[in-house]
């Protein structure tokens, strides 16, 4: 996995909370740096989709990994 | 006008099932992007008490899930629904769903405009005291100068 400047472990969180908390931490975050997300919301695949598309922060990847799901977020 | 997108929510219903997608989708539109306010009205009101006592019910509510089937005379039975609620609320925890309180409280930090009908806290006799402070109050011409410009208006 690529690098990152900070990291969201969302583990173990439903819906709307792993997005609620990312929006939260990318709010901190500069311009251009990157945020991986762990969750293990199934939901959470479609929904960080939907998430960077309508806020125009970037999902430069979305994968799983024994049972987690990790996002890499670039802001906006 | 601002060119973001509005999201306008009534909020009529105060039981703990049906208190979560006024604040889910409050919560995730502001998140989203979206200027989001939610007028609360008749028993919608019991959401923006300081101190939630929310409950469930099978009571007339055949798609509830049970652990084990129950007869409805005895569903009806006093305690029953205090111990629907308490399940409810453990296995929500469980599963890592927010309480109310909690979404409520990042429904506030997300800047989500709250406002009580005022007509229902006059018909009920509540005091302003029992809600929590940061809400206004107003009546249904205030919902829509707001709603009269959204994007997306919701009724639950």
């Amino acid at each position: 996995m690529a690098e990152y400047d900070q990291e969201l472990d969302a583990s173990g969180l439903n819906c709307p909370l792993p997005i609620l908390r990312a929006k939260k931490t990318l709010k901190g975050m500069e311009s251009g740096q990157i945020l991986r997300i762990v969750a293990t919301d199934p939901g959470s695949v479609k929904d960080f989709e939907a998430f960077a598309k309508q806020t125009g922060n970037e999902l430069l990847e979305s994968s799983e990994e024994g049972g987690k799901y990790l996002f890499l977020l670039k802001t906006k | 006008m601002s060119d973001e997108k509005k999201l306008a929510i009534i909020a009529t219903k105060g039981s703990l099932d049906w208190a979560y997608p006024p604040f889910i989708l409050a919560s995730t539109a502001a998140a989203l992007g979206y200027d989001t306010q939610i007028f609360f009205t008749f028993y919608g009101l019991a959401l923006l008490k300081k101190k939630l006592n929310l409950q469930v019910t099978s009571l007339g509510n055949p798609a509830m899930p049970m652990p084990a089937p129950i007869p409805v005379f005895l569903q009806a039975m006093p305690g029953m629904q205090s111990m629907m609620s308490s399940m409810m609320k453990k296995t929500m925890k469980k599963k890592g769903v927010a309480s109310i309180e909690e979404l409520r409280d990042l429904c506030f930090e997300a800047e989500v405009k709250m406002i009580a009908c005022q007509m229902t806290v006059d018909l009920f006799d509540f005091k302003t005291s029992e809600f929590i402070d940061d809400i206004e109050y107003g009546g249904a011409a205030t919902f829509f100068e707001f709603a009269g410009e959204s994007d997306i208006c919701l009724y639950i």
